[in-house]
């Protein structure tokens, strides 16, 4: 079988596979634990708190100072992360092959730009969290190696670029990405599925209180 | 043993000479063993979302005053929580670790939730500090000072000597000192009032202000001798078994006395245990509503039931992080003082983003931990200064203790007032 066969073939199923189980093994994780009830009596109007609090933890906290450069960096990146995973041609036309799915593609100098972005702001964060005493303190394994599978299918992205029908730089892009969907599930990454969870169960209950999530 | 101290600006026992931060005579296996199960009962789906979300950027520190205060990495909110953790991933959890984590969990850590506000995912870590003081009282781990008020808390009925018959003598004394009728134990009312140990033996006036206003509204209303102290060092020391027989004493008198409203006194933490967690503790609704003071104050002058003359001089409000933050009142008091004509000059930031004064969460009883503490405080007078204002207030009485400490350790020019004093001084 030739690399790019395979990557296409049993890795993709295998990694897909193993991302949608894995997120699933993480979410029971949670959801399996009793749940306490809350008799207090809740302010008028405190429904709707687990929505409003996803789309208003998007945004900085009012009033709150946090590390303005990394918190600028962190947007920086995720949104060139989201122009170059769901806006470039040839992914829309991967995505379409598998699923029938597509919809309108940015052009190839927009998400070029935005993976670089996406590197130089990945860049930054890793500096960031070698050197600054508080990330040091707090990181572990997870944070490097989640760091290096995001940055791989990058890195072997852009080395595609001049030469895209070649079969092995392909199969090696597919193969960091399948890397990073076996992943995901397990490290920080997955707070891609989570940040909805924690949001929403701080948004609801705060809400209930008629405080800012 | 464990003398009260009375004589300097902040309420808490003596300095102890020699202190005893381990209680009982558990092996340090047996208090690992007991901080894991405790930490493994608090394990609900809540804290398990958020032990599983944490992405670790490091953006609660910037929010922490005591992070702010030091500089030190360790005193980042989330750090404060790494054996809760560890125990959630099932890892191993020494005594000399949670001995380590005690000055984190307790002597650095007002639960003042203002990490929770910073965090990108959400993560309540205030309310998951809560959670871990279970296991370190479980382990026997909780400094000296706070377990002795805690437990004096727990047999007498009050953290500061507070007892029943103190408190009949108190109100007996200001009931003639200022010509006010405070009716104690009144066995039908429609409002049950509750008080703060600090406002009883520190600022009496405010159970003077309290009656002024209560009177002048014509109210059916009480304290209770079975159930007047709403401050709840259960919650702070980490006893759940406690924090439930202090809750339950409110509101079995509260129901005794057929209450249809539990007022709270100006306290912040005593509104978020029984506002918040009460009816948690009592298993069900609860039958009666409950109002911090600020927000009783606010709902008699928006019903135009208490109407107020202009107060002089602009003043700034400092919110108590268990009423404003975490407990969603933070509009009230800007209700009274708007009553009053107030010029507010709001410190930056302010409401829910408000900088903690670094007294809450037990941290102004513990000596040990007062060095720490005035610095945090620095950021608070800063914010203070900052607002031009020339007057402040606020409607927490351990806030306001933590003022008066602070005051005293700088020499600062100001004073602390009480929100609710304030209205009384103004009644039309």
């Amino acid at each position: 079988m030739e690399l790019l066969e395979f990557a296409r073939g049993p890795a993709l199923a295998f990694s897909v596979a193993v991302f949608a189980l894995g997120l699933a093994w993480r979410l029971w994780r949670i959801f399996r634990r009793p749940a306490r009830a809350d008799y207090s009596l809740p302010r008028p109007g405190a429904g709707g708190g687990g929505l409003q609090a996803i789309f208003r933890k998007m945004l900085p906290p009012r009033g709150v100072k946090v590390r303005g450069a990394s918190m600028a960096n962190a947007y920086a990146y995720h949104l060139a992360l989201a122009v170059v995973v769901f806006a470039f041609a040839p992914h829309i036309a991967f995505v379409e092959r598998y699923t029938g799915l597509a919809w309108p593609a940015l052009p190839d100098a927009v998400t070029y730009l935005a993976s670089a972005v996406a590197i130089v702001g990945l860049v930054f964060a890793l500096l960031a969290r070698l050197t600054d005493g508080v990330l040091r303190l707090l990181s572990r394994f997870d944070d490097y190696f989640s760091w290096a599978v995001t940055m791989a299918p990058l890195l072997t992205g852009m080395a595609l670029l001049p030469m895209p029908a070649q079969p092995v730089p392909l199969a090696i892009h597919l193969i960091s990405l399948e890397l990073l969907l076996v992943w995901l599930p397990f490290g920080k990454l997955s707070h891609a599925a989570l940040v909805f969870v924690s949001r929403w169960r701080t948004g609801a209950d705060f809400a209930r209180k008629g405080a800012a999530p | 043993m464990n003398e009260l101290d009375f004589d300097s600006p902040r309420f808490t026992i003596r300095k102890p000479e020699v202190r005893f931060d381990a209680q009982g005579s558990a092996s340090d296996e047996e208090r690992a063993a007991a901080a894991v199960q405790a930490f493994t009962r608090d394990m609900t789906r809540t804290a398990a979302t958020y032990m599983e979300s944490c992405i670790r950027c490091g953006h609660c520190a910037e929010a922490c005053h005591f992070y702010m205060a030091s500089g030190d990495p360790q005193y980042t909110p989330i750090w404060k929580l790494e054996p809760f953790r560890k125990a959630y991933h099932g890892k191993k959890v020494t005594a000399a670790e949670l001995r380590q984590w005690q000055e984190l969990l307790y002597d650095s850590c007002t639960m003042c939730g203002r990490c929770t506000l910073a965090c990108p995912m959400g993560i309540d870590i205030a309310g998951l500090v809560a959670q871990a003081r279970h296991g370190m009282f479980a382990a026997g781990l909780v400094p000296h000072e706070l377990h002795a008020v805690a437990e004096r808390a727990e047999r007498e009925g009050s953290p500061l000597g507070a007892t029943p018959k103190v408190l009949k003598e108190r109100i007996e004394w200001l009931c003639d000192e200022h010509e006010v009728d405070i009716v104690l134990d009144r066995p039908q009312a429609d409002i049950v009032v509750t008080l703060s140990s600090i406002e009883i033996m520190k600022y009496p006036g405010s159970l003077v202000a309290l009656a002024k206003i209560l009177n002048r509204l014509g109210a059916s209303w009480t304290i209770r001798s079975d159930g007047y102290e709403a401050t709840n060092f259960g919650l702070f020391s980490g006893n759940l078994d406690w924090q439930r027989d202090m809750s339950l004493r409110v509101i079995d008198a509260a129901v005794a006395a057929g209450a249809k409203t539990l007022v709270l006194p100006e306290c912040g933490h005593a509104y978020g245990a029984m506002r918040w967690q009460g009816a948690n503790m009592y298993g069900k609704p609860l039958p009666f509503r409950v109002l911090h003071i600020s927000e009783f104050l606010a709902e008699a002058v928006r019903e135009g039931r208490l109407k107020l003359s202009p107060m002089q001089g602009s003043v700034t409000f400092h919110d108590p992080c268990q009423v404003s933050r975490r407990g969603g009142a933070t509009s009230a008091p800007r209700e009274v003082l708007d009553s009053l004509h107030a010029d507010l000059r709001e410190m930056p930031p302010s409401g829910d983003a408000n900088w903690c004064c670094g007294g809450g969460g037990g941290v102004v009883t513990l000596h040990r931990a007062d060095a720490h503490r005035y610095r945090a405080f620095e950021i608070k007078m800063k914010q203070v200064e900052a607002s031009g204002a020339s007057r402040m207030a606020t409607s927490c009485s351990n806030c306001r203790l933590t003022f008066d400490d602070g005051q005293a350790h700088y020499q600062w020019d100001r004073k602390m007032e009480s929100l609710l004093e304030l209205v009384a001084e103004h009644l039309q």
